[in-house]
């Protein structure tokens, strides 16, 4: 889960980390008023969870209430990589002389976590890491302890931070290290952590995160309530991603026609890679997950019939926990519904109970086939037919 | 032979009073499965499915002479369980299947593992079989038949898709590991090869991947390095787009193109193991490896 950057410098903020004087505004008027208030030059910024804002348009600069104006009007509303942007975060432009990266993430290889320093900040630090390896300081934290003091300051002086702003830099490296600890972050980066020049304070120069980045552990949301409010309130901005979440399914959007409903993380991607095996293009990744009953069938195909660019559905259903008879009768009430059912559905069962499934799949309703790979083909050919059409 | 399980393995389940639990102890019960306790804080002194349960692992293990705990604790608890089980003398094996513990919970559990020479399975498995002999999880027994092959997998579902492909041959298994779909796990890629690598019962292995991490290349120079016995390999999750958790909380590729299924194929390949585009190509792969 992912805070928007307006709600990651609020939680920042909270911390102590430095942040700029900003605002948050859902109209034009709302944007100009802040800017307004704030003083110029400001930045207006598109608050969506999409990389690479900057480059996209999502970022613009406003010298004057006209330029502010002609910003808020061009960001709000526009289309930023498929998300709607509906509020943007006016905030004071900071002068700057240099640009940090500080961040703390889980090194999955390692089971531990690392803390991140660079003075390449300002770009993507992953391509930072692919290119210049050494211009990122690391230092992995013993879990049992928590992270040193000494670690931060390490971390700091390896990565070549100017001796000036050392102590303030890993100060909040350990704020953000506390912070990534106490609210099951995942990522939690500053990137660019500005260095403000000495004559825009009181004759030295200080540091200031410019951007926020919070990433939260979904699987730990229960134990921060927080931040699932937080998230609540963010959205996800897609329609059937937020249907998905209100079923408790694993969904994830793409943008072919083959729709596809399976039980079990690697197997649904498998039945994905197939489709695209076999010359179609998967619509989404649906995971019904174990044990699924009558009514969580229904809604899986709720799910999927709802996104127009499905053109055919497969079902594929390896049963463990999840047994074949209960999926069956599943997928013949839920097309029982239907007048005319909107799309050609495909099942393929197999494992616990599959046999029973099978004879008791309506086969006016759906297209039964034995093995994954035949049904996959199938799906394929109708939604081809489809578009033929 | 086989390999972590067998029969004589003596299982402890944590969490055996739960729906869960219960269910699925009675289910690895029927397999044939040595279910010698079970350990529930608060409910020592009842039974479940004829098993009784303790309050503490340690108990199940003094009085029992449990060697093997299958965690079925809610996400919220379970690394607390794996704790108790890690502390306990005499567990060999601990085979967490909870999906959901939070990761930083799971890295504490990870950094305790350092210390100790115990198996740890999972989280977010569907646990380990040895056909014929005992199950410690989830898997469904009728699809597994006994044999010469070793399965190590990322997924569950995928597991039994694959194994299942492999038994309608006559292929049978050795034993079959989930290691699990989160970010941290105990029992990873290497440590399932080097065990297989040391059974001499098992003639090939089938290692089913998936997107995120570098797990799979790390494994895939393993192969090349230090084994004999011969490797075939499937990765799911080719179509899947960089920046989307697909599924399981592991299955992630990184904005940045680390961990795509194109990079942990070219590494198996690189190192001998011929890669299957479907399951069914993989079992195919196996029988020419046989």
């Amino acid at each position: 889960m992912r805070l928007h950057e307006y709600q990651a410098k609020e939680v920042f903020a909270a911390a102590g980390i430095p942040t700029p004087d900003s605002q948050l505004a859902g109209t034009v008027e709302a944007a100009v008023e802040a800017a307004e208030s704030i003083g110029y030059p400001v930045a207006i910024k598109a608050q969506v969870h999409v990389g690479g804002r900057g480059k996209a348009g999502g970022i613009k600069l406003a010298d004057s209430k006209a330029e502010a104006r002609e910003a808020a009007d061009a960001i709000l509303g526009m289309d930023l990589k498929g998300y709607r942007v509906e509020r943007v975060l006016v905030e004071e432009a900071v002068d700057f002389v240099d640009e940090l990266y500080v961040g703390v993430t889980m090194d999955r290889g390692r089971g531990r976590p690392v803390a991140m320093v660079s003075t390449r900040g300002g770009v993507n630090i992953e391509d930072v890491a692919a290119e210049e390896p050494d211009a990122i300081a690391r230092e992995h934290v013993d879990p049992a302890f928590g992270m040193h003091p000494f670690q931060a300051r390490k971390a700091v002086y390896e990565a070549g931070v100017d001796r000036d702003v050392a102590g303030e830099v890993a100060s909040i490296l350990r704020t953000l290290y506390q912070l990534w600890d106490e609210r099951d972050g995942s990522d939690v980066e500053i990137n660019p952590l500005m260095v403000t020049s000495a004559e825009s304070g009181d004759g030295e120069r200080g540091v200031i995160a410019a951007d926020a980045v919070f990433n939260v552990d979904e699987d730990a949301l229960f134990r921060q309530p927080e931040l699932a409010e937080m998230e609540e309130e963010a959205g996800s901005g897609d329609e059937l991603e937020a249907k998905a979440d209100e079923y408790g399914f694993d969904y994830v959007r793409l943008s072919g026609n083959v729709g596809i409903i399976g039980n079990g993380a690697g197997l649904v991607m498998t039945t994905l890679d197939l489709v695209d095996y076999y010359g179609g293009e998967p619509a989404n990744f649906l995971d019904v997950g174990g044990g699924a009953k009558a009514q969580r069938i229904a809604n899986a195909l709720d799910m999927v019939f709802s996104d127009d660019n499905v053109d055919s559905v497969v079902f594929n259903i390896f049963g463990g926990i999840t047994r074949g008879d209960e999926v069956a009768s599943g997928i013949n009430q839920a097309l029982e519904e239907f007048d005319e059912i909107p799309k050609e559905v495909v099942v393929r069962l197999a494992g616990t109970n599959a046999e029973e499934g099978m004879e008791i799949l309506n086969e006016e309703l759906v297209t039964v086939e034995y093995t994954l790979e035949d049904a996959v083909k199938r799906a394929v050919e109708y939604a081809q037919e489809v578009q033929a059409q | 032979m086989s390999v972590l399980v067998d029969e004589d393995t003596r299982v402890v389940v944590q969490g055996i009073t739960g729906g869960e639990g219960r269910f699925h102890t009675e289910q690895m019960l029927e397999y044939g499965t040595n279910v010698v306790a079970g350990a529930v804080p608060g409910k020592g002194g009842q039974e479940v499915a004829g098993v009784p349960v303790y309050d503490t692992v340690q108990g199940a293990v003094r009085e029992e002479d449990a060697d093997a705990s299958v965690v079925f604790v809610p996400p919220a608890f379970a690394a607390d369980a794996a704790f108790e089980a890690l502390d306990a003398d005499g567990l060999d094996l601990v085979v967490t299947i909870t999906e959901g513990i939070p990761t930083q919970d799971m890295s504490r559990v990870y950094r305790k593992l350092e210390e100790t020479d115990t198996h740890l399975v999972g989280p977010n498995c569907p646990g380990i079989i040895t056909p014929g002999e005992a199950k410690l999880g989830i898997l469904p027994g009728n699809i597994f038949a006994s044999g010469n092959v070793g399965v190590v997998s990322r997924s569950g579902t995928l597991t039994y898709q694959v194994v299942d492909n492999l038994t309608q041959r006559g292929i049978g298994q050795t034993t079959a590991i989930g290691i699990g779909g989160d970010p941290i796990i105990g029992t990873d890629f290497i440590d399932a090869l080097e065990l297989f690598e040391a059974d001499p019962e098992t003639h090939a292995v089938v290692m089913c991947g998936e997107i995120g991490g570098e797990d799979e290349e790390e494994a895939a120079r393993y192969i090349g390095e230090h084994m004999d016995t011969p490797v075939a390999g499937f990765i799911a999750g080719r179509t899947a787009p960089p920046g989307k958790r697909m599924g399981h909380a592991g299955a992630i590729v990184s904005g940045s193109g680390t961990g795509t299924a194109e990079s942990k194929i070219t590494a198996l390949e690189n190192n001998g193991v011929p890669v299957g585009d479907t399951p069914e190509a993989v079992a195919d792969h196996i029988e020419d490896l046989l």
